[in-house]
């Protein structure tokens, strides 16, 4: 089922800024999608709007190409997981999941037994069996979330909205429910929308990013694209570590104000003018001395090894900055004359530079 | 040391002052034995009395209870203009003299009262009749279901109630499946606090029941007719009776916490 929102706005009375900044957004059916961005970034507004729990200023949101006006239109369309799981602690795992079945009027609703075997393979496709008498308080934090996850798809929605669902969860569990997330969205051939704060986790498990700042979209992209041409210094630094250079573009050649960094050729088309080079850690490189008079001005301090990379860090005159190479690189230039940024992305006025 | 001073006080001043009356109208009542005291309860007056009184409180229960869920749902759950004067306007009964309360339904009901003739004309009499006296006691009863509802439901969030829209439920539904069953304890809770104060109310009842008796005349009403009669036993004994009442209402608040605690023992 594809979604569409367009120019959605809400304001909230009081307010000066509004919560959602002419919005929009379209998300075609089979799609893994992740909203990212800062807290207060209008991610989980928008996915409330997506919802319906919210009302909005202005704007319409297309559910297959047929507008949905109130939460009722999407009634068993759609699922929804809430951060906290908000499961009904009073009732038992079983009627927590068979709850959306439950309060169908009589003539639509699925016999008692077909109910019952609707549960039972839901428990199992959320790994789960057994546990359909228990209440939600005996559970851990996973089996909760797996439960709120089977409550949501148990009408049979073909969109699921997920609300930071891995935000309570601790370092292990939250890395194998994604994965188990991906394929489960994979085999029911669902169309996802996911909002987390972690980046890592969005490019891990969404076929595309959507990065959101102060209530707009900033960047809708596939991770790839996002790492490569990420649309504004906030992308590029919210999307990981990132070290910034300013300078001045002159002839078609970046000058870092830094005189460690090296100038390097800009792209066709930038014109002259101040710009500041961003670039990942693991990007950069130290130029080696050419003759046994050059003064070594960079040594790389070692700070341990993480993700398949050494970390070090380089004194740049003032400021310490972060230096990554990969863990299986023979013997790392740790030592040298001079930085080699030119794997840099050119931002002027916070926007990249085309 | 001075933990043993003021927990010894703390007792001294509930022994004097919550014990010993109930205490003291037991004896009273039971003074001229235990068949003397039953048999001042079978006077067809006193039964009129006993029978009004659980009359009213049924009704003032009932009502005070589906309007004070309601009441707190729309005060915790949504936002409106007016909200915070609404909140205070619901503790008003507990802030007024009752006897104001039941000035006021006279005012309103009476034969001289705004809407008093025009009732007259339609034969439905309100005040010094048994709907005034349900009017009276549902003013004063009206703040305890909300009051005890609202901060559990404040607590409760609406993320539960949330789910359940999005689930497919209707609203009578997300009430009566999700949002009740969290609050239940708070609701037995201010549903007992109601019937006890209803049982017991006396002084706006007073004012607008015109005293009939066998007709008009609540328990409250009865006992003090009674006891300026002379007949003392009487008196108490309804008094005696009317405590007890009011007491296990009390009493049956904090049953759920006993099941609780017992169910535990056996897991």
């Amino acid at each position: 089922m594809s979604i569409e929102v367009c120019n959605l706005v809400r304001q909230v009375p009081g307010a000066r800024q509004p919560l959602l900044d002419n919005v929009s957004l379209k998300v075609p059916d089979g799609a893994f999608v992740a909203l990212v961005g800062p807290s207060g970034a209008g991610k989980t507004t928008l996915l409330r709007a997506i919802a319906g729990l919210d009302n909005c200023s202005s704007g319409s949101i297309l559910l297959d190409d047929s507008p949905m006006t109130s939460v009722r239109d999407r009634a068993g369309r759609m699922g929804f997981v809430f951060q906290n799981y908000a499961l009904f602690p009073h009732m038992t795992v079983a009627r927590n999941i068979a709850f959306g079945l439950d309060v169908q009027p009589r003539a639509e609703r699925p016999a008692r037994a077909q109910i019952a075997r609707r549960v039972e393979e839901l428990l199992e496709l959320m790994q789960l069996q057994g546990m359909g008498g228990k209440h939600p308080a005996k559970l851990s934090g996973g089996q909760r979330q797996r439960v709120a996850l089977a409550r949501a798809l148990a009408t049979g929605p073909r969109v699921l909205l997920l609300d930071e669902p891995f935000g309570a969860l601790d370092p292990i569990v939250r890395r194998s429910i994604r994965t188990w997330l991906r394929e489960l969205h994979d085999t029911l051939g669902l169309t996802t929308i996911l909002v987390t704060h972690d980046q890592e986790e969005a490019l891990e498990v969404a076929d595309r990013i959507v990065v959101m700042q102060s209530g707009r979209i900033v960047q809708d992209a596939s991770p790839m694209d996002l790492d490569e041409q990420p649309a504004t210094e906030f992308v590029m630094e919210f999307l990981g570590e990132a070290v910034s250079f300013p300078g001045e573009v002159r002839h078609g050649r970046m000058i870092p104000d830094d005189a460690l960094a090296l100038p390097f050729a800009v792209p066709e088309g930038v014109t002259d003018g101040p710009a500041v080079a961003m670039i990942r850690p693991y990007e950069m490189n130290i130029q080696k001395p050419v003759s046994e008079q050059d003064v070594l001005s960079i040594y790389a301090a070692p700070r341990g090894t993480r993700n398949g990379y050494r970390h070090y860090t380089l004194q740049l005159g003032e400021r310490v900055v972060p230096f990554y190479r990969p863990v299986d690189e023979a013997d790392v230039q740790v030592q040298g004359v001079a930085l080699d940024i030119s794997r840099s992305r050119l931002f002027r006025q916070g926007l990249l530079c085309a | 040391m001075t933990r043993y001073v003021v927990w010894a006080a703390s007792w001294l001043f509930i022994l004097v002052v919550l014990v010993t009356p109930p205490a003291l109208v037991l004896t009273e009542a039971l003074k001229d034995g235990v068949g003397a005291s039953l048999a001042t309860l079978s006077d067809p007056d006193a039964q009129a009395a006993i029978w009004l009184t659980l009359r009213v409180s049924v009704v003032a229960v009932i009502l005070n209870t589906l309007f004070g869920i309601l009441a707190a749902w729309v005060l915790v759950k949504f936002r409106f203009p007016g909200r915070q004067f609404l909140q205070i306007l619901v503790e008003l009964p507990l802030s007024i003299s009752p006897v104001v309360s039941g000035l006021v339904w006279l005012l309103l009901f009476g034969a001289q009262g705004w809407f008093g003739p025009l009732l007259e004309r339609w034969n439905i009499h309100i005040a010094f009749a048994v709907p005034g006296i349900i009017l009276a006691t549902l003013f004063v009863t009206l703040p305890y279901v909300v009051r005890t509802v609202m901060p559990v439901m404040e607590v409760q969030g609406r993320d539960a109630e949330e789910a359940a829209v999005l689930a497919g439920a209707g609203f009578w539904q997300v009430l009566w499946h999700v949002t009740l069953p969290g609050v239940r304890g708070a609701l037995l809770s201010g549903v007992l606090l109601t019937t006890a104060r209803a049982l017991g109310e006396f002084g706006a009842v007073s004012v607008v029941s015109g005293h009939i008796p066998g007709e008009t005349e609540t328990m409250p009403l009865h006992i003090e007719n009674l006891y300026n009669g002379y007949q003392s036993v009487a008196a108490f004994t309804m008094a005696a009776l009317l405590a007890l009442m009011a007491m296990s209402a009390v009493l049956l608040r904090s049953a759920p916490e006993w099941l609780a605690r017992l169910q535990e023992k056996k897991a």
